[in-house]
C-alpha cells in the first residue's frame, strides 16, 4: 500500500510569492478628500497627512495633483498606489499631447480611464488601494466624479472619501446649493474639514484647497484652520462628578 | 445537623452557566437566535441649565429608588452612571448597549456616554448609535455654549434629522426628552419628517367578513399618581 505525503513547502513558498505580487493591506494612507462643484468650476480640499498605521508619519504629502490642462485628481488611501496612478496618467497625457491635434483630455475621459483601471485591477484581486476624486472643467462644463478601489464610480455635485463620507456628507447635503460663490464654497469646505479635524484621528491641521476653473488648476499653499477647544465643559468635565472621567 | 441554604449573591463577571446548555441545544439542531440589530441615532446636549436626551433607557431606576430611600438624598447622575457601567462591565461587552445618560441633580446638569464594555465619557454634547457620525458632524459644526432651551431643542432635532436622512440604519421620527431641575418633558414625535406619502381615503378594509365569536371588554387600570409629601428628610 503506497500513500503520498503531501509536501507543503513548495506551496507555501509559491503562495508567499503570489501574495507579495498583490496588495493585501494599505501601509501609508491619506485620509479624506472633500470636493464640491461651485459657480466657476470645482473646489477640492485635502489635508497633507500620510499615516503609517496609527502614526502620523508624513505631514507634507500633496494628495491633489493636476492632470493635463482640465482636471484635478485627489486621492485617499495608499499613497504608493496614488503615485503609481499618477505615472499611468502621465503616460496617458503624454500620448495625448503627442497627437498634437488641438484636442486635450477632459475630466470625463480621465474619469473613465481611471474607472477602467481600478475595476480591472480589482478583478485580478490586486487592487490599487485608493478612493479617487476627479474634478475638472472643460468647455464651460464642470465635472466631479469619484472612483473607489473596487471600481464603483459615479459623478455628483459634492463628493467625499473615507471619513468624509460619514462626517462631511451630511453637512454637504444640507448646505450645498448650485452656483456657490468662491468664498462660500471655501467656507463650506473649511466647515467640513474642521469637523474632520475634530473627529478623524488621522487628520492633521494642515490643508490645501484646490480650484479648477476654465482657466486652469491652482492648488493653494498649505494653511491651517482655526479650532476651538475651550468649551467650559471640556475644561473641567468632572466638576460635578468627582472620581469619574 | 441542619443544612441551611444561604443565597450567595453572584460573584460578578459573566455568568457562563447557560453556555453548556446552549451548545447541547445547537448540537441537537436548534438554530441560535440572531441579534436583532436596530440602527439608531441618539444625541445628548447640555444647554445653559439643563440637558436633553433624545432616547433613554431606565434599567437602573428601581435601584436608584432604593438608594434614595436608604440615603435620604436625591439621586445623582453619577450614581446611575456607576450602576450602569458596573452592570455593562460585568458582562464584558456581551450586553451590546451603548447609552447616553443625562440628568440634572443637585450638582448641576450632566451628560455622559456609556459604551458596551463599560467605559464612560463626560461631555457637553454626545452622540451614539449608527447615525452618531452624521449627528456629531452637526454638533461639531453648530454647538456653542450658552444655548437657550429652544435653541438646544432645535439643534438636537437637527442632529437627529441628520442621522435619519444620512444613516441607513436610522429612520422615521424624532423624540425629544427635555430634563430640567425637578421635571422632565417628553416631546414624543417632536418632528415627523417622514410622513406616509399616499394615504388611501377609504382606509383599510378586511377582505372577508370576519365573524365575531365573542366580545369581552376589560377596562384598563387607572394609573395611580403618587405625590411625594415634601417634608423633612430622614435623619442622617
Amino acid at each position: 500500500m503506497t500513500f503520498t505525503i503531501p509536501i507543503d513547502n513548495g506551496d507555501s513558498v509559491k503562495n508567499a510569492e503570489a501574495d507579495s505580487q498583490r496588495t493585501l493591506y494599505p501601509y501609508v494612507t491619506g485620509t479624506s478628500i472633500v470636493a464640491i462643484k461651485y459657480k466657476d468650476g470645482v473646489l477640492m480640499a485635502s489635508d497633507m497627512g500620510g499615516s503609517y498605521g496609527s502614526t502620523l508619519r508624513y505631514k507634507n504629502i500633496e494628495r491633489m495633483k493636476a492632470i493635463g490642462k482640465h482636471s484635478l485628481l485627489g486621492a485617499s488611501g495608499e499613497i504608493s498606489d496614488f503615485q503609481e496612478i499618477l505615472r499611468y496618467l502621465d503616460e496617458l497625457v503624454l500620448n495625448d499631447n503627442m497627437w498634437d491635434d488641438g484636442n486635450s483630455l477632459g475630466p470625463k475621459e480621465v474619469h473613465n480611464y481611471l474607472t477602467r483601471v481600478m475595476y480591472n485591477r480589482r478583478n485580478k484581486f490586486n487592487p490599487l488601494w485608493n478612493t479617487l476624486v476627479l474634478g475638472g472643467v472643460k468647455n464651460g462644463e464642470s465635472y466631479l466624479g469619484m472612483v473607489s478601489m473596487i471600481g464603483v464610480s459615479f459623478e455628483d455635485n459634492h463628493v467625499a472619501t473615507g471619513f468624509g463620507n460619514h462626517l462631511a456628507r451630511p453637512i454637504l447635503r444640507d448646505e450645498w446649493h448650485a452656483d456657490l460663490s468662491f468664498e462660500d464654497g471655501v467656507k463650506l469646505l473649511e466647515k467640513c474639514m474642521r469637523v474632520l479635524l475634530y473627529r478623524d484621528r488621522s487628520a492633521i491641521n494642515k490643508l490645501q484647497i484646490a480650484k479648477i476653473t476654465e482657466e486652469g488648476v491652482t492648488v493653494s499653499q498649505p494653511y491651517s484652520l482655526k479650532t476651538f477647544w475651550e468649551f467650559k465643559a471640556f475644561n473641567n468635565p468632572t466638576a460635578g462628578a468627582e472620581g469619574s472621567w | 445537623m441542619s443544612q441551611s441554604t444561604v443565597d450567595v449573591p453572584p460573584k460578578g463577571g459573566f455568568s457562563f452557566d447557560l453556555c453548556k446548555r446552549n451548545d447541547m441545544l445547537i448540537q441537537k439542531g436548534l438554530k441560535a437566535p440572531s441579534f436583532l440589530k436596530t440602527g439608531t441615532t441618539i444625541v445628548g446636549l447640555i444647554f445653559k441649565l439643563s440637558w436633553f436626551l433624545s432616547h433613554c433607557s431606565d434599567m437602573v431606576s428601581s435601584q436608584l429608588r432604593l438608594h434614595r430611600y436608604q440615603t435620604g438624598r436625591d439621586s445623582r447622575v453619577i450614581t446611575a452612571l456607576t450602576l450602569l457601567k458596573k452592570h455593562l462591565f460585568s458582562y464584558q461587552g456581551h450586553v451590546s448597549a451603548a447609552l447616553v445618560l443625562g440628568g440634572v441633580d443637585i450638582t448641576g446638569p450632566h451628560l455622559h456616554t456609556i459604551y458596551p464594555h463599560g467605559s464612560t465619557d463626560t461631555l457637553p454634547f454626545a452622540t451614539m448609535g449608527s447615525g452618531s457620525l452624521a449627528a456629531m458632524s452637526v454638533f461639531e459644526a453648530k454647538y456653542k455654549e450658552g444655548l437657550t432651551r429652544d435653541e438646544g431643542i432645535k439643534l438636537v432635532a437637527e442632529a437627529i434629522c441628520s442621522g435619519i436622512f444620512n444613516d441607513l440604519g436610522s429612520g422615521s421620527n424624532v423624540d425629544i426628552c427635555v430634563i430640567t431641575k425637578g421635571n422632565k418633558e417628553y416631546l414624543r414625535n417632536y418632528m415627523e419628517p417622514n410622513p406616509r406619502t399616499y394615504v388611501s381615503s377609504k382606509g383599510y378594509s378586511f377582505t372577508k367578513k370576519t365573524e365575531v365569536l365573542r366580545t369581552k371588554i376589560t377596562p384598563l387600570m387607572e394609573r395611580v399618581e403618587i405625590t411625594e409629601v415634601t417634608g423633612e428628610a430622614m435623619e442622617e
